[in-house]
């Protein structure tokens, strides 16, 4: 018997209901208005009275309708179907949806129930498992799909039997496990799993030891994500926040990328719609579709499923991470996210912190950016969810709650310059504010010493040191006019500007320089640090900022070049060449 | 707007009054429903045990405690149909030229969003003929942009004047605190232009009460969705000022006791504000609602939350300034942006643009460095004087709200900039382009 009460209050979408019986904190409840049945979540008891959120327009509401509680909270379907999907924060299908409009009370099952998926069995009648453990895979497009143990289950469990290779549908039975006491458990390609409860099931969470490749030379090069890690991108609107999550969903090294468009932009999302069934991974040389999902809770979409939205994004991604998977996730943005409890926060006339937001925000932060991290499964085997969020200051300034908190919480921190944004200098990360803390890992270093070239942090920190000693002679420049200062000033601040224009600035519409691989990358900082090292004899300012303009010229022309082309070969002849004969 | 209903139950005992609502008991009532208070019209926005909170929509002066309250069971409406074109009404559809009433199907406003995945990618230039615009911040069918001016500039003229020059079938103006003076200004514009039978406009004038404005977008883009989505038109919206409708959501937040975030505004002003914005769409059968707007700022400040906020939501912003050096008002090419641009530059445009743009740009931040350092008193160097020669060209003949010129033009003018100022390797456009395009 499920527990039922009516509503009492209504204020935008908080409603406050009067129960009989127990009720859970999250539990869903569906309230009825007029036989549409409208989901929501507790948020708060007190009495008899529980405070629930409601994910749907509470429009025509009334006193006295009638609530069902459901027993559970809110839970992510978890089975083979998921990539490629395009879902609500709350998983209902978009793509299965008829009308043009958003449906009030429209719930759309997550996976097709009817689609046949070739199993394989892993399991063996006889294996011990537990939760987690696979029992056999299912290729979901190109990618070995697990089927695994229901996160759920407790202790360990025998096979009893595993279905044999051959088609099968989610719900079909897969395997039958025998539990302690004897009795026996049936297994199917789905399960459901709380979204704001971490997964589990593994063995151990070992530092990040290993680079996530993005493509972008401002983040490999300078400010490295690692495998596993966690960062985010702070900026005002118009620095290009979105264009480099893009980026980053384009061309990042990963199987498995979940973005959730979180109180942004819907046509922000239209364009990953329209445009990931086209690109190839260049990773794969597969379409971008087949490895992502799409979590899309635009602005205009309920509040509430808002804050639900990153969660579920989540719990997929965690549900890959168990399969020994590299799992990539892009959250735009967790300032919305973050205004979301501030709504609730407000309606339920909580007592304030900081511009408003709820008290504990922080700590509901740091414990959201706690579920990335790369994992050693039970059977050895290693996954990994990397975690990327954009973060919305309000007018720019990140003396905010929201950046605050996550920069405790976040290891790298890609700063978005409005000065460079200003001046087109794209991607606008601050080279000198951004920090990426896995360079300071010794197990990062020593991957880095063996991947790209022994001794490369160090010249990676060599080139930020050329960045920041420039940032001073500009200053200094500018303070004393280009005829106060010495010539080395000016050498100092073309220096930086070189590894400006050359590394830090990338075109990310240009086809060729849009994608730089850590081979590419590593040649042109190589090649830019000759220069910076090189000591040169200039007569004035003058001829100092002529020699690097037609420098930079020519290198800017070599990043437009494809890799190795004999037009490449060609711009490197001449970069080459003045490196040789300096400016004589 | 419905004002009648048989079934109406009323009461006549208010518990408490504020200058934008009243409080009172009643049984049965909806959330959002339309009520009247003493005859004026109110919408619940609250309920707590049988404790109904209304927000009266023109303000409670002089209603009293015994002031006949009737509930009409529905959320606000508006019929819709052809005849709405042409029309001019007030924030509750009423006509306000004098005509008759509209008869039309009956849709509540504020209604659903379209599923995202429903949605089509803008794809359409909007040429305007401002390179200010087409060149460095074009247009795209489906947009949603603002542009942030201050107090004093003609932001009106250059709303009025593009949405003229735009090709849609359908231009909807949602007049929120205009002055009678704009509001005449734009009835005659319009009229002049001879372009009346495809304008629809909801006016609610500085003399009318500011809470009634809330109403004015959703009326606005009901009857834009009636003709996108039914009509499979082009439906162009003209909202100004958001600054003000923005200014009636806090008064009523106030009024409601609700804890302020920043700048005294609600904490929901982001949701309220996309919930708008984001009606702007490209339909999959050809129809598409864009929407150009005006949010007012104080002395240029964006970092309020009004202008801030907005600038999360809409795709880019078109900042005016005023350009002391050439005395012009100018779309300021650092602080504007369309994010759609690169769905048509070089696509429906030439392919030069992107370069183009972005170079001009560039060039115009050195001139912007220049000028520092001849303000700080120190010597320019030959580049700097070439670039604030440049900048003060650029802004005349590109950058300048009076410009109107296709925009082939504006991009041969840029290449003639580049060409009479600065050398091949300053520009540092692509050696392919500059091979074809180059200007001596």
């Amino acid at each position: 018997m499920k527990t039922c009460g009516v509503v009492t209050g209504i204020i935008s979408n908080l409603v406050t209901i009067k129960f009989e019986g127990h009720v859970a904190e999250n539990e869903i409840c569906y309230v009825d208005l007029n036989g549409v049945k409208l989901m929501a979540e507790i948020i708060k008891v007190n009495g008899d009275s529980a405070f629930a959120q409601v994910y749907e327009s509470t429009r025509g509401l009334r006193q006295g309708d009638k609530v069902v509680f459901d027993d559970h909270m809110l839970e992510a379907t978890l089975g083979p179907g998921l990539l490629s999907s395009s879902y609500d924060g709350l998983q209902n299908n978009l793509a299965t949806m008829e009308d043009v409009f958003l449906k009030r009370g429209e719930y759309t099952a997550p996976l097709d129930h009817d689609k046949l998926w070739d199993f394989t069995p892993i399991a063996k009648p006889g294996d011990k498992v537990e939760a987690a453990s696979w029992l056999g895979e299912v290729k979901e497009g190109w990618l070995p799909h697990k089927i695994m143990v229901p996160f759920s289950f407790k202790g360990t469990y025998t096979v009893k039997s595993v279905a044999a290779a051959g088609q099968y549908k989610i719900d079909d039975t897969m395997a039958v496990l025998t539990d302690a006491k004897g009795a026996e458990v049936k297994v199917t390609m789905v399960q459901k799993w709380p979204v704001k409860v971490a997964i589990g099931g593994y063995k151990e969470k070992p530092r990040p030891y290993r680079i996530m490749q993005t493509g972008v030379r401002t983040i490999d090069t300078l400010n490295p994500i690692a495998e596993g890690g966690t960062g985010f991108i702070p900026g005002p609107f118009g620095c290009g926040k979105t264009v480099l999550q893009h980026a980053i969903a384009k061309q990042g090294d990963a199987e498995v990328i979940v973005m959730a468009a979180c109180g942004e932009r819907a046509n922000e999302v239209v364009e990953i719609f329209k445009e990931f069934p086209e690109l190839i991974d260049p990773n794969t040389g597969r379409k971008l579709i087949e490895r992502t999902t799409i979590i899309c809770n635009t602005s205009n979409m309920p509040v509430a499923a808002r804050e639900a939205s990153v969660y579920t994004a989540m719990t997929i991604c965690e549900y890959y991470r168990a399969m020994g998977l590299k799992v990539l996730l892009l959250a735009d943005s967790t300032s919305r996210w973050a205004q979301a409890l501030r709504e609730m926060s407000n309606r339920m006339e909580e007592l304030p912190g900081a511009d408003a937001f709820p008290v504990d925000l922080s700590s509901i932060i740091s414990s959201f950016y706690a579920r990335a991290g790369i994992v050693r499964l039970n059977n050895g085997a290693t996954g990994s969810v990397t975690f990327i969020g954009t973060v919305s200051p309000a007018g720019g300034n990140l003396k905010e709650p929201v950046t605050e908190s996550t920069k405790k919480a976040a290891r790298c921190f890609y700063a978005l310059n409005q000065g460079r944004a200003d001046s087109k200098r794209y991607p606008a990360v601050d080279p000198v504010d951004s920090y990426s803390k896995y360079l300071e890992y010794p197990e990062i270093q020593e991957y880095l010493d063996d991947k790209v070239h022994k001794g490369w942090v160090e010249d990676v920190l060599r080139a930020k040191n050329y960045i920041r000693r420039g940032k001073e002679m500009a200053e200094q420049i500018n303070i004393l006019g280009d005829d106060g200062v010495p010539i080395s000033y000016h050498e100092s601040y073309w220096k930086s500007e070189l590894i400006d224009f050359v590394i830090l600035q990338q075109d990310a519409f240009d086809s060729i320089d849009a994608m730089c691989p850590m081979e590419r990358q590593e040649f042109m900082l190589s090649l830019v640090l000759k220069f910076c090292d090189a000591k040169f004899d200039f007569e004035g300012f003058e001829e100092c900022s002529k020699f690097f303009k037609e420098l930079i010229n020519t290198f800017r022309q070599l990043n437009y070049s494809e890799w190795k082309s004999e037009q490449f070969n060609n711009y490197l002849g001449q970069i080459n060449n003045i490196l040789e004969n300096g400016n004589n | 707007m419905a004002t009648t209903n048989a079934f109406a139950r009323t009461y006549t005992q208010l518990q408490s009054i504020t200058k934008a609502t009243v409080s009172l008991r009643a049984q049965g009532v909806s959330n959002d429903e339309l009520a009247s208070v003493a005859g004026r019209l109110a919408q619940v926005v609250k309920i707590k045990g049988d404790i109904v909170t209304l927000q009266v929509f023109s303000g409670t002066e002089g209603i009293p405690t015994d002031a006949e309250v009737r509930f009409f069971g529905e959320a606000p409406s508006l019929k819709v149909s052809d005849e709405l074109a042409g029309r001019f009404f007030n924030a509750y559809g009423d006509p306000i030229d004098g005509g008759p009433a509209v008869e039309g199907e009956k849709r509540f406003i504020g209604g659903p969003s379209v599923n995202p995945y429903k949605r089509q990618q803008p794809s359409q230039l909007i040429p305007t003929g401002i390179a200010g615009i087409d060149l460095n911040n074009t247009l795209v069918s489906g947009q949603k942009i603002p542009f942030f001016a201050d107090p004093d500039q003609p932001y009106n003229q250059v709303m009025a004047q593009v949405a003229l020059r735009a090709d849609v079938d359908k231009i909807i103006l949602g007049g929120m605190g205009l002055t009678n003076d704009d509001y005449l200004y734009f009835k005659q514009v319009f009229e002049s232009a001879g372009a009346l039978n495809k304008i629809i406009s909801f006016v609610n004038t500085t003399d009318q009460p500011p809470v009634e404005r809330l109403l004015i977008p959703d009326m606005v883009l009901t009857a834009a969705e009636y003709f996108a989505v039914d009509k499979n038109e082009k439906v162009l919206v003209l909202l100004t000022d958001m600054t003000l409708y923005a200014d009636a959501l806090c008064i009523v937040s106030n009024r409601m006791d609700q804890i302020p975030s920043k700048d005294s505004m609600p904490g929901s002003l982001y949701s309220d504000l996309a919930k708008i914005y984001e009606k702007a769409v490209q339909l999959p059968d050809g129809g598409s609602i864009t929407i150009i707007a005006v949010t007012t700022l104080n002395d240029g400040d964006i970092t309020h939350a009004i202008p801030d906020n907005t600038g999360y939501i809409t795709e880019g912003q078109l900042f005016l300034r005023q350009d002391t050096d050439t005395g012009k008002v100018i779309i300021d090419p650092f602080r504007s942006l369309s994010r759609l641009k690169q769905l048509v530059i070089g696509k429906q445009t030439r392919e030069d643009h992107s370069q183009v743009m972005n170079t001009a740009v560039r060039l115009y931040a050195d001139a912007a460095n220049a000028k520092t350092k001849l303000e700080n008193g120190f010597d320019l160097s030959d580049y700097d004087q070439r670039c604030l020669e440049y900048a003060k060209e650029y802004s005349t003949r590109l950058l300048a709200i009076d410009v109107n010129i296709p925009i082939d033009q504006m991009l041969d003018t840029g290449w003639e900039l580049f060409g009479k100022y600065f050398s091949k390797s300053e520009t540092g456009i692509k050696q392919a382009l500059i091979e074809k395009y180059w200007k001596d």
